[in-house]
Formats: structure tokens, C-alpha cells, sequence
């Protein structure tokens, strides 16, 4: 192959994934429009805390109360990559209602090297580890049966 | 009420596999840009796996009750709040969704078979979805499917898995054959023991090379004339997200040995090992341990019959009214193979009990209905708990019954909050 050969049709991909992207981000966007629009908001206001909302598109960036919205992980070091590997298959959200020790997660992930197809993380273990052991660690006991929560109170009719 | 099937059925405009072929010729920048991170290790992503925020297309939370609580979307796990579930026979709209893999999306219910294998068939055999339809007597259960961790979030330390609260239950209306009269029609071995499925639920990332999950029961469990081969849920073409166009149904057992998406059911002259079977999935200790204390896979048992168990559907948590009124309070009870003996409801923390009114199961395996009539003395803050007992003579647990590894068989009491003035 002539290296101009080469050169047109490195070129030629770059373009095409270009476009790819930038029509996957119209599309991404005007789904969040409609979503906005839509939304009656009555779902979750008060829903139980590990419920999750899977509605904002992964695509966005944006962060409120230091949270990344798609995702719902927290903005610490190793976010990114955090981000990046858990969503690959699956929901942050399969993420964000466990709670386990550092050894505990890595156990999580090696069950997940084993059984589900998930590719050796190399140095970015470590970081993945700290991240989860930190922000998805084990609260304290409850006891036996913690007082009922999350109440939304309304006046029963008839 | 359930929507028509046909909602369910939406094809989506493109085939998933043009889909899956258009995807693998795009290349990991693009998909990089979308998620807004690069792709780790993109070189060591298997082939065929689509990134998350580009895989959906069929969204089973269409026709479901929107306040549903979504444990996950990747795979898709959602549950009922308990007063979704006041109907003797649930709805569509308010049935859970649990999956260990991805929704199959192009299924063909016209060229849909189903073979019979394994070691101890007589003969291997297959017969297509219209031959099941009309070579055997079809027959219609209502029947009780509970996920194995319902109720999962209550344990500590936590254990791992979907945070269920108490939805992941409901009992339907199922129409279809016995499999033991299908099992007749193939001819098994005497030395079979056991009976596995699989259905075609692919790996979160995209690997349909491996089964996803498939389990299965004893033969004794397999031959109960309520055990179906079903292809229809209340009177309708099954919803793909539980199943179309064929499942496995085994009530009153953890839902996951009942399979979706049923392609193949294999005979076995031991216990069935396919994935999920083994290890600690669907297993409890089988001596009480400590919670935290892990033990090992060998001191571990197969759940079989789920325990007794019962749901306040009606009111909704959270009411309030006046001392005047007598509270109508109602809901099911259930309890694995057995029949529910009794229902009471306390107002006091279980220090006084008051029996319920209870129906008879519409068929065995059917959750029952209860009901009472609540006077309340005084203004103030009440708990109503309900607490059902078992033909066996084995009750709910009023605290968090013994922790298990896996966070399995919940069974505690149900409570909900209402308040006098």
C-alpha cells in the first residue's frame, strides 16, 4: 500500500467517525429535549434513596452537588475511569446500590473477569479500587430492622 | 390492565444485527465521544460488545407503571411498590423485571422451537411453538413468582445483588401445556432426576456464546400439574420482557428457575449444572451462620420452595386519617408449596395480634387474599404489620430472619406507617 494510500483512507475514517459522533450527540440531544419535555417528574422524588434514575443520557458531562449526572458516581480521583469501565456493560447503577469493602469490590471484579467476559484492567485496578472502596463502602449495621423511612404522607379519601 | 401485546412486539427500525454490524465498523473514538471518556483497554473489548449508552433500543419499562422503583437498567431490574400490588392477579404494568443478561430483541414467535435433550431423554425431540399450541391440552394457573432476593436490601452487611425492597413478586394468570405432558410425549429415562432450560438472553456484553443463566428443578418438582411450558401471561401473548414467546413456569419457586425466552429443556440424570446452578447463586448455608460469615460452597444448599410470606397492598404506606375511621387494610399472602393457614395484623409492634379474613388460593401455588378492619384508640403514629403462617405452621419473622451470603429469602414481616389524629 502506497503510503498516500494509506494517508486517504486514515483521513477517510477520522471523517467518518466525525460524523458518526456528531450525529450520535444530535441524536443524544434531542433525546434529552423530549425527555425534559415529556417527564412529568412524578416517578421518584421521594423514592427510596438507592433507586436510581437511568433517564439522563450517558453522553452528558454535567455534575451537580459535586455528582456526575449520567452516572450518579461521584467526582473524585479515578472518576473517569471509574466511569468509563463500569458503564461499559452495565448500569452505574448496579454499581451505585452495593456497598463492599476495597477486597470485596475486587472480588466483584474478578468474578466479573471470570464469568461475565470483563477484560484485565491492568494498572487501572488499583485506581478503580480506591474509587469504589471509598464511595461505595459498607454503611453502618443497622440492627435488625431499621425504623420505616422515606414516608410520603397523604390524607387517605373515603 | 396489561396494554395489548402488540406494544410490547414494537421492532425496532433497524435489525439489532445490521445494528450490531453497523456498530462493530464504526471504531472506539466515536463511541468515545459520545460517552465523553476514552475507552480503557479498548484493544482487549470483546467483539460484538456495545458500549451502554448506544445499546438500547427495546424499553421495557413501556406500559409499566411508571412509579416502579428501576434497580438497574444494564441489565434491566425493576420492582413494584407493594400498593402496585393490590390485584389478586398483577397486571403487566406493575409485574417486576429481573435479568441476569440482555433482552433477546429479535425473536420470531413463527419459527419459534422448542427441543427436548439431555442424558435421559429417550430420544432428542423438537416441536415448534404452534405443534405445543395444538398437540397438547393447554391449562391456566394463576402462580406466585418471587425473585430469590427479594427483600435483599434488608440485610447487613449488605450483600450483593439488586437492593430489592419487597417487589419482586406478584402472582399472574399463565396459560399453557403441562410439561409433564410434554415430557411423556418425548419419553424419559428412569434415571432422570433433574430438568435445566435455556433460552436465548445474551451476556451484558454482548456474548451470545455462553448461557446467560439456566437453571432448573428436580423432576418430582417438573411433573406437578402446575409446572407449564407457557406462552401466555393473563390471556395474552407473553410480554418480551418476561419471556415471550415461550417460559418455564415452576410457582411458588425462586422466579429464576422459571426461564424466559425458552428454546431448549434438557433431561439430566444428575443435578442440572448450567449457569446459576452452581457456586453460591440460589443457595442458602445450610447450618444458620453468623452474618458476614461466608462459608464455603459445599456447606450450601439449593433454595427449593420459597417461604411463607405476605404484602400490605392497600393503604399505600404513609396514610392519614381520622380516629373515627375504621381502617380497611388488605393484601395476599403466600408460601412457596404450601397453602397460607393464617393471617393476622398487629397495630402494636407485635404485642397483640388480630386475625385477618383469608381466601382460599384460586389454585395451588396462588397467592391468597387477606383483609381486616382496623380501629385505632388513640391519635397518633401507628405501624400496621401483617404476618402470615404457613399450613406447616411456620410463620414471617417480625425482625430480618437469619443473613445469608447472597442476601436471599427475606421473608420479615411487612410494615407500613400511618398516622391517627
Amino acid at each position: 500500500m502506497t503510503k498516500q494510500n494509506s494517508d486517504t483512507k486514515q483521513l477517510f475514517k477520522v471523517l467518518t467517525a466525525a460524523i458518526v459522533g456528531l450525529l450520535a450527540i444530535v441524536i443524544l440531544l434531542v433525546g434529552a429535549v423530549l425527555f425534559v419535555g415529556f417527564y412529568d417528574g412524578s416517578t421518584s422524588d421521594n423514592a427510596s434513596e438507592e433507586a436510581v434514575s437511568t433517564t439522563a443520557p450517558l453522553g452528558t458531562d454535567e455534575v451537580v452537588d459535586g455528582k456526575d449526572v449520567a452516572t450518579g458516581f461521584v467526582i473524585d480521583e479515578g472518576f473517569e475511569i471509574v466511569k468509563a469501565t463500569c458503564t461499559g456493560c452495565h448500569s452505574s447503577a448496579i454499581v451505585l446500590q452495593n456497598k463492599f469493602t476495597r477486597e470485596g469490590w475486587k472480588a466483584k471484579i474478578v468474578w466479573m473477569q471470570e464469568t461475565q467476559g470483563l477484560w484485565d484492567l491492568g494498572d487501572n485496578e488499583s485506581i478503580i479500587l480506591d474509587y469504589l472502596a471509598k464511595h461505595h463502602a459498607p454503611e453502618p449495621p443497622k440492627g435488625r430492622r431499621l425504623p420505616l423511612k422515606d414516608i410520603e404522607w397523604y390524607e387517605l379519601e373515603n | 390492565m396489561a396494554r395489548s401485546s402488540e406494544n410490547q412486539l414494537d421492532k425496532p427500525s433497524v435489525s439489532s444485527q445490521d445494528r450490531r454490524s453497523f456498530i462493530r465498523k464504526t471504531i472506539f473514538s466515536t463511541f468515545s465521544a459520545v460517552l465523553g471518556a476514552e475507552i480503557i483497554h479498548a484493544a482487549s473489548i470483546p467483539e460484538g460488545y456495545i458500549p451502554v449508552a448506544l445499546a438500547q433500543q427495546f424499553d421495557p419499562m413501556k406500559g409499566k407503571n411508571p412509579e416502579m422503583i428501576i434497580r438497574s437498567d444494564q441489565p434491566w431490574n425493576v420492582e413494584a411498590r407493594p400498593h402496585h400490588l393490590d390485584d389478586a392477579i398483577t397486571p403487566f404494568e406493575n409485574i417486576f423485571i429481573r435479568n441476569n443478561g440482555l433482552i433477546p430483541e429479535d425473536i420470531d414467535a413463527t419459527s419459534w422451537a422448542l427441543t427436548i435433550g439431555g442424558e435421559s431423554v429417550s430420544k432428542e425431540k423438537t416441536y415448534t411453538l404452534a405443534e405445543l399450541k395444538t398437540k397438547f391440552k393447554p391449562y391456566t394457573y394463576q402462580l406466585v413468582l418471587e425473585c430469590g432476593g427479594n427483600g435483599r436490601a434488608g440485610f447487613y452487611p449488605p450483600t450483593a445483588g439488586n437492593q430489592w425492597e419487597e417487589g419482586a413478586v406478584y402472582c399472574s394468570e399463565w396459560t399453557g401445556i403441562r410439561l409433564k405432558d410434554l415430557l411423556q410425549d418425548v419419553g424419559i429415562k428412569s434415571d432422570a432426576v433433574y430438568i435445566g432450560y435455556y433460552g436465548t438472553d445474551k451476556h451484558l456484553n454482548g456474548d451470545g456464546s455462553k448461557p446467560v443463566i439456566s437453571r432448573g428443578v428436580p423432576i418430582s418438582k417438573a411433573m406437578q400439574d402446575e409446572t407449564l411450558v407457557a406462552w401466555s401471561l393473563n390471556g395474552k401473548d407473553i410480554p418480551l420482557a418476561h419471556g415471550y414467546p415461550l417460559r418455564l413456569v415452576c410457582g411458588g419457586w425462586p422466579a429464576s428457575v422459571s426461564g424466559k425466552w425458552l428454546n431448549k429443556l434438557v433431561v439430566r440424570n444428575k443435578e442440572h449444572d448450567g449457569a446459576k446452578m452452581t457456586g453460591d447463586s440460589y443457595r442458602m448455608p445450610k447450618n444458620p451462620v453468623a452474618p458476614g460469615e461466608e462459608g464455603t460452597v459445599e456447606d450450601m444448599t439449593i433454595i427449593e420452595s420459597m417461604p411463607v410470606k405476605s404484602l400490605i397492598t392497600y393503604p399505600k404506606t404513609g396514610a392519614m386519617f381520622a380516629k373515627s375511621k375504621k381502617l380497611n387494610v388488605r393484601g395476599h399472602a403466600w408460601a412457596g408449596e404450601f397453602e397460607v393457614s393464617e393471617v393476622q395484623v398487629s397495630i402494636d409492634f407485635g404485642a397483640t395480634w388480630k386475625k385477618c379474613i383469608l381466601k382460599k388460593p384460586a389454585n395451588r401455588l396462588a397467592w391468597q387474599q387477606w383483609s381486616t378492619e382496623l380501629a385505632f384508640p388513640e391519635a397518633g403514629y401507628y405501624e400496621v404489620w401483617a404476618k402470615a403462617t404457613d399450613s406447616q405452621g411456620i410463620s414471617q419473622p417480625m425482625v430480618i430472619p437469619g443473613w445469608n451470603p447472597k442476601g436471599y429469602l427475606n421473608n420479615a414481616c411487612h410494615r407500613i406507617a400511618v398516622k391517627v389524629s
